[in-house]
């Protein structure tokens, strides 16, 4: 392969990073279409560190579970798009921080 | 002919069926088809037995062994190694049974359907009568103690039903039939654990319940084939012999075994010898006897049981089940001829019986009664004949007895009939039509007959042959049988010096001069003098039904004692045969001996029943008939006294009574008063097991329940809910605050996770 040579430890400080600039996303985001997408970050940091990993051991079992997130992930935004759409005609707005329903 | 032996399981076949028949159809057939049905099963039975003799007669006497179909293995428990086969056995003892209760039984049943014409349960008479049969038939067709034992018990179920049938009489005679035939079931479960104790006694020893297996003949016949006297059976060699020991019945295997001597039978903690487990057998078998066959000390329920319709009187109490005793004892020949002391007991029980029964019908009333204490007494003859070895006679009584016996019944019931008839004649053209307050009237008592002779002459005739029977005036049957007992009772005194042989012979003689004297006391009571009471006036003569059979019993009762005519009487036993009835039986009967006549004797027999005849002609004259009341020997001052102790049957009724019966009632009033209630419901459950119980759960539902499970589950229960309401404050229901609790949560995991590799970092 005539991949430039990069340690893997850097592909895990890049998918940490990612996946911290995910989590923080959804802890501090209001509107509820930027905390999917900060979800979609974190999966994909997720999916950093299989196929990372899988590089690393040469073995090709990582980069099937990224297959299997990828899929599982186009499936929930599939759902959550359709609840988000759903609770905007109802409520008229998608911030979270007004849809505590459940508490009640 | 073999083949007729297979035929045997149809003589219990069709009395069966006709019962069945009867059962469901009885009430649609009607009097007419109801009689037919039954009398027709019944003679069905007889024809087979009659088949069967001529089979026994056509192959030499061979016994044979016939499975029953259907039931072929009966009772089979291969790890406790008992087999008990149904199987019927033909030899020449049971045939001689069939015959009797098959024959004396199709009479009695055509008398019945005159007899109980107008009986408002007419068909279950004759459902009964059939089941009579059936019973009957098992008891004395079965190859094996357990199967004889069936009929035994079969037949003491009929007769409790039969005895009973007339319960629902009104003004109480309904209560003292029922009780009757309570008193019988009661006195025969007696002798029925006797009879039980004994069988278990038997397979404990043998092994087995068999009388002889098949291809089994009697022992001493084996004997004789092969000294080559008279090969009179050749016994059929089992085929798979091979090394297997051949099975043996258990009368060979107790020859064998008292053969070899020494034979000791285990009881596990202690063993006894074979002689004394036979004696022990033995006398247990007397019991069931006693019971069954009414010798003391439970004779008490025969009298009584002629609360019954008098058909039932004849076939059972007469003729076929009260001889189911002496027809065991006979088939356990083998045993009594072992156990010398029980023959001792039964030869003075019998003899004992026969005087007592004797006395007590000197003094009766009832025409029935009369005759039910005869029977007793006559079984007492038998009983004592197998007491001292005469196996033949007892059976050859038994057989002459079945006949005179069921002819003196029918011709009483023809009495009381022609008396009830007479009655009810007078009600319907006498003067006053008082039809609530009829004077009571006692058909049966024989003060209210006499002068019967003219009005009913049939029943006359044959009950003067029955009574020169029974009273043993030659050549009527009961010369020849009773002689033949009493020869053998003398012989056995005089040959072999035994004491029972003696007494059995002085007694016997004194009760048969009781038997002569009743038996004419009665004859002269029933039919001659003047009508005592006017129902005896106008009685008729029986129906046809009823006195066709009395006529061809009477015939019977008169000849049939030249079926075994001693060797050494002239004429006759040229004519007749010598010991025909015995040589018959003695291929069945292993110590069936013949008995010779003794001309001494058979005068000294005549004399004394002769005497007897005549003193009761002298006493019960015509003169004295024409009296009220009738009975000389009441109001003659010295014979008075005995003739009240007769008159009260001895008292033994109510010593029973009182020595028995009170007791028993005394100890169950105290058992059930204090033992029960007192100590067992009062004491042992109510104050030991329920008060303790409710304290028990007094505490337990109290303090331990609701003190300490209760408070516990509550204590936990408000514990969560207190839990609960701190922990709901956490609910925001913001999204975001809960993601963050997950990534503090998950951070927790985390560091637990990498802790040992946090502890190595910080080299700790």
């Amino acid at each position: 392969m005539g991949a430039p040579d990069v340690s893997i430890e850097l592909y895990v400080l890049l998918s940490a990073i990612l996946f911290v600039m995910g989590a923080m996303g959804v802890l501090l985001r209001r509107n509820a279409i930027l905390i999917f997408m900060s979800v979609e970050l974190m999966l994909n940091a997720a999916n950093l560190a299989l196929a990372a990993f899988a590089r690393q051991w040469g073995n090709g079992d990582g980069q099937l579970m990224v297959f299997f997130v990828m899929t599982v992930a186009a499936a929930e935004v599939a759902v959550g798009l359709a609840l988000i759409v759903a609770i905007f005609k109802t409520k008229k707005s998608i911030d979270i921080d007004e849809l505590h329903l459940f508490r009640d | 002919m073999e083949n007729f032996f297979d035929l045997v399981p149809l003589i219990i076949l069709f009395p069966l069926v006709g019962m069945l028949i009867n059962l469901f159809t009885g009430k649609r057939l009607g009097e007419q088809g109801v009689g037919i049905i039954a009398v027709g099963a019944s003679g069905l039975a007889f024809l087979i037995a009659v088949l069967l003799w001529i089979a026994q007669v056509d192959t030499g006497f061979q016994a044979a062994v016939v499975n029953a179909p259907l039931l072929g293995s009966w009772i089979e428990i291969p790890s406790a190694n008992i087999n008990i086969l149904w199987q019927f056995r033909v030899d020449t003892l049971s045939v001689t049974m069939m015959l009797v209760v098959t024959g004396v039984g199709t009479l009695i049943h055509i008398y019945a359907i005159g007899y109980m014409h107008g009986d408002e349960r007419f068909p279950r008479f004759f459902v009964y009568l059939n089941l009579f049969l059936v019973f009957m038939l098992i008891l004395v067709t079965g190859n094996s103690f357990l199967v004889l034992f069936v009929g035994w018990e079969g037949v003491g179920l009929c007769s409790f039903l039969l005895i009973g049938f007339w319960f629902d009489k009104p003004n109480g005679e309904g209560w003292k039939n029922s009780n009757a035939a309570r008193k019988a079931f009661i006195a025969n479960r007696v002798g029925d654990w006797g009879l039980l104790m004994g069988i278990f006694l038997v397979f404990w020893t043998f092994g087995s319940l068999t009388f002889y297996e098949k291809g089994e003949a009697p022992l001493v016949h084996h004997a004789e084939a092969a000294a080559g006297e008279e090969a009179v059976f050749e016994a059929e060699v089992p085929e798979e012999t091979g090394e297997e020991v051949a099975p043996m019945g258990v009368f060979n295997r107790a020859e064998e075994w008292l053969a070899e001597g020494d034979h000791e039978v285990n009881f596990g903690v202690f063993s006894m010898s074979l002689e004394a487990t036979i004696t022990l057998i033995t006398l247990f078998f007397l019991l069931g006897a006693t019971g069954k066959s009414a010798q003391i000390p439970l004779f008490v329920w025969l009298p009584d049981a002629m609360a019954g319709p008098t058909p039932v009187s004849a076939l059972i109490h007469a003729a076929t089940m009260v001889t189911a005793g002496v027809y065991m004892m006979v088939r356990s020949n083998v045993f009594y001829h072992a156990a010398e002391t029980t023959s001792f007991v039964v030869a003075i029980i019998g003899t004992a019986t026969a005087l007592v029964a004797g006395f007590i019908a000197l003094g009766q009333w009832d025409i029935k009664k009369v005759l039910a204490y005869s029977t007793v007494s006559q079984l007492g003859f038998m009983v004592a004949a197998v007491g001292v070895g005469a196996y033949s006679a007892a059976m050859f009584h038994l057989v002459t007895h079945a006949f005179f016996k069921a002819l003196l019944f029918l011709g009483s019931g023809s009495v009381i009939h022609g008396m009830e008839h007479g009655h009810h004649h007078l009600h319907e053209h006498g003067p006053g039509e008082h039809s609530h307050d009829e004077e009571p009237f006692d058909a049966q008592d024989m003060r209210n007959m006499g002068g019967l002779r003219h009005r009913m002459p049939v029943t006359f005739w044959s009950y003067v042959a029955a009574t020169l029977a029974i009273a043993g005036i030659f050549p009527f049957a009961g010369f020849w049988s009773k002689d033949e007992i009493l020869a053998d009772a003398l012989r056995l005194g005089t040959d072999e010096g035994r004491l029972d042989g003696y007494i059995a012979f002085a007694g016997l003689l004194i009760a048969a001069a009781f038997t002569a004297f009743y038996m004419w006391r009665q004859m002269r009571m029933v039919f001659f003098g003047k009508a005592r009471h006017p129902a005896a006036e106008h009685a008729p003569e029986s129906a046809r039904t009823m006195i066709v059979p009395l006529a061809i019993l009477g015939f019977f009762s008169t000849v049939i004692g030249l079926i075994n005519v001693p060797a050494n009487f002239p004429i006759l036993s040229e004519l007749f045969g010598e010991h025909q009835f015995t040589s018959w039986l003695e291929h069945a009967v292993t110590y069936a001996h013949a008995g010779n006549i003794v001309w001494l004797l058979a005068g000294l027999a005549l004399l004394v029943a002769g005497g007897a005849i005549y003193l009761a002609q002298m006493i019960y004259n015509d003169r004295v008939l024409e009296r009220i009341p009738p009975d000389p020997l009441e109001s003659n001052r010295q014979t008075a006294p005995a003739f009240a102790l007769a008159n009260a049957r001895l008292y033994w009724d109510e010593a029973y009574y009182k020595y028995i019966v009170f007791p028993f009632r005394s100890a169950a009033w105290w058992l059930a008063g204090t033992l029960d209630w007192s100590f067992w419901h009062d004491f042992v459950h109510e104050v030991l097991i329920y008060r303790s119980f409710q304290t028990a759960t007094r505490v337990l539902s109290g303090p331990v329940d609701r003190g300490i499970v209760d408070r516990a589950f509550n204590s936990i229960g408000s514990g969560i809910q207190e839990a609960a309401s701190r922990l709901r404050r956490i609910q925001t229901g913001y999204v975001r605050t809960y993601a963050l609790s997950v990534l503090f949560g998950a951070l927790l995991v985390i560091v637990i996770i990498l802790f040992p590799v946090i502890r190595d970092l910080l080299g700790m």
